[in-house]
């Protein structure tokens, strides 16, 4: 990021061998310390009772391998409802909440036009000032949403942050693309379509990610507004399954083939982090300072 | 710099539809003025139409999910029952508050929020800033990169998986535990533990976002001109001098910045992280402002009390902003908004 060649420029000195273990020492534990936990988390989800009974728990060296834990969890039951839950909210929330955002964030993003400061205002103002989890419940509730997958994704559908973030970006493309455009007799919505959308595939990258990694991982909405079991998304399962060792129906009266529940839950772990380790590497390398610091810097 | 090249083009050239670019100077303020007189309130609206339109869902949406639940907290002002709703439930005047300000619990609730917020200021706060000067100093821009994809993912967790991750290391049969057991040692329960519990919470946060909060110092540090450095070292700075009279005067504004982000946000710690907790380590060390609102109001159905607790921290929190943010201007630094 500082320097594109690899290369020490002329005048700096060459760190003493202390100075260089240490720093390797370091990032080396770091490293260790984000990837270490999941490696075992994976490792136990693929493990065989026995591999699992003679580790004492979790498996750090690699014994039996087996799809057990998977194949029961994908057999049907309540993760793979949670799953097909989470999934749903996730797309249609990321959706709406794109098409929303991208819409208002180009609508503000020629300061001086009709009502511009005002509805500026308007968004800002949320970021200063809370309602509160109370009204926002008894709003939910007197709309009633709750039991619906809606109030999942409505009170939550827009973030005034990435808003602010895809307007900077699109204030900084080129006005003059964009007046002749106009000039040619283009609407604001072609503009947006077809020349500012394209121009911006990082940014909406980067914050359709933000909007959907948000979705995935709600787990307080839920717990807030959904009473009935059979509706609850992925990590709200995950928290009664592994956090709070409530058994996985089916887990015991499958006998003989069964997985063993702790390699169950570590595969409902793992199938929590799938979708994130699916998308993570394609959007990882837009987080370069253009996207983040323009929202930063205001 | 692309923002900046198209600041530089625009104030060479008057913006002929009178919408104003950027940050105009003073000089131009006055033409685009006199621009925009010219362009009356319904050609600006004629003209606009689209644009406005566009904003039009978003507005919507704030105003059913933000506006109108702050008019809610007029609850607070009642003794709230959700059979009767607020027109026909009985108005206590302050009531609520009084009894909120008197509360035992109310008052633990705010201790502990702003112990773990003084405490994650002073143990979580430099980490990044620490981590971002190791980073910077790698030379292979591959190991670089490849070491921040690693450290940005556990931002991407959700706060279940977080606590899964550090119960299967941490607790009663995690990791650690197998392992002390292994070498005949007690085994140790931290997730259980209320004495060593903002440890835990800080470690939590550490390992969840320590590596994200990088990403806002790497682009300080890499707006540093090169040559201060260079001319620092033909001046005899050693490599501790440069860092001290360039790197670290360089990241002051962004170091200023996220400090008032936090102090005006210091009366939320982590409501997903403390609530998922709560049952483990008991009330005692895990009650925050936020679990006491929920709690008292809709667990225990004491709506108006909660709201009342609610409101406070969100009018208490608004004049932390607005007062961090003046401190922000009298160290001379532009804050989270300016006047402009």
């Amino acid at each position: 990021m500082r320097r594109k060649k690899s290369s020490r420029p002329a005048w700096e000195e060459e760190p003493g061998a202390a100075a260089k273990i240490s720093k390797a020492a370091v990032l080396t534990l770091v490293v260790i310390s984000v990837l270490g936990p999941l490696y075992s988390i994976v490792l136990t989800s693929l493990s065989s009772q026995s591999t699992i009974t003679s580790a004492g728990g979790m498996v750090i060296v690699p014994g039996e391998i087996t799809l057990d834990a998977y194949r029961q969890i994908i057999s049907g039951g309540v993760v793979t409802r949670a799953v097909l839950v989470s999934v749903g909210v996730t797309a249609v929330g990321t959706l709406l909440s794109m098409v929303v955002s991208v819409l208002c964030a180009y609508g503000l993003s020629r300061p001086g036009s009709f009502a511009h400061t005002p509805i500026l205002f308007t968004l800002l103002l949320t970021m200063f000032f809370s309602a509160g989890m109370i009204p926002a419940f008894l709003l939910v509730s007197g709309l009633g949403l709750i039991n619906t997958y809606w109030a999942l994704i409505l009170p939550s559908a827009i973030s005034v942050f990435n808003i602010i973030i895809l307007r900077g970006f699109f204030m900084g493309i080129d006005r003059g693309i964009l007046d002749s455009a106009r000039i040619d007799g283009a609407s604001e919505w072609r503009i947006l379509g077809q020349i500012v959308l394209p121009m911006s595939k990082a940014v909406t990258a980067v914050i359709a990610l933000f909007y959907g990694v948000g979705y995935w991982n709600a787990f307080f909405n839920a717990v807030l507004y959904i009473n009935d079991s059979a509706m609850n998304p992925l990590q709200v399962v995950l928290r009664s399954y592994v956090l709070q060792g409530v058994m996985i129906p089916g887990q015991i009266a499958v006998g003989q083939g069964a997985a063993p529940s702790l390699a169950l839950q570590m595969a409902v772990i793992v199938v929590a982090v799938v979708p994130i380790l699916m998308v993570y590497p394609l959007v990882q390398k837009h987080f370069t300072k253009g996207v983040m610091i323009g929202a930063v810097k205001g | 710099m692309t923002t900046s090249e198209s600041t530089l083009t625009a104030s060479a050239v008057p913006a002929p539809d009178g919408y104003r670019q950027g940050r105009p100077d003073r000089a131009r303020q006055e033409s685009i003025s006199i621009i925009r007189k010219r362009a009356g309130l319904r050609t600006r609206l004629r003209r606009d139409r689209s644009l406005v339109l566009m904003t039009l869902p978003a507005i919507a949406l704030l105003l059913v999910f933000a506006y109108i639940p702050m008019l809610g907290n007029i609850v607070a002002f009642q003794d709230y029952s959700p059979f009767v709703g607020i027109p026909d439930s009985p108005f206590v005047g302050l009531d609520n508050f009084t009894r909120v300000l008197g509360d035992q619990g109310f008052w633990h609730a705010v201790t502990n929020t702003l112990v773990i917020t003084a405490f994650q200021l002073v143990f979580f706060f430099p980490i990044p800033i620490v981590l971002a000067l190791l980073l910077n100093s790698l030379l292979s821009p591959a190991l670089r990169s490849t070491i921040q994809a690693i450290v940005y993912l556990p931002h991407f967790f959700s706060w279940v998986l977080v606590v899964s991750v550090f119960q299967q290391v941490f607790g009663g049969a995690g990791l650690l535990s197998q392992s002390l057991r292994a070498q005949g040692w007690q085994a140790v329960d931290v997730m259980t533990n209320p004495d060593t519990f903002l440890f835990l919470i800080t470690s939590q946060a550490i390992w969840k976002d320590a590596g994200w909060g990088i990403i806002v110092f790497l682009a300080a540090l890499s707006a540093i001109d090169q040559e201060q450095y260079e001319a620092a070292a033909v001046d005899g700075a050693n490599r501790w001098r440069r860092m001290w009279h360039v790197t670290l005067p360089a990241l002051r504004g962004v170091v200023i910045l996220l400090l008032i982000l936090r102090l005006g946000d210091s009366l939320s710690v982590g409501f997903e992280q403390l609530i998922l907790q709560r049952d483990a380590v008991g009330a005692q060390a895990s009650e925050v402002l936020d679990t006491f609102v929920y709690y008292t109001g809709i667990r225990n159905g004491d709506w108006g009390y909660a709201a009342a607790a609610g409101l406070i921290k969100g009018v208490v929190s608004l004049a932390l902003i607005l007062g961090a943010n003046k401190l922000a201007h009298l160290f001379g630094e532009s804050g989270v908004y300016s006047k402009s």
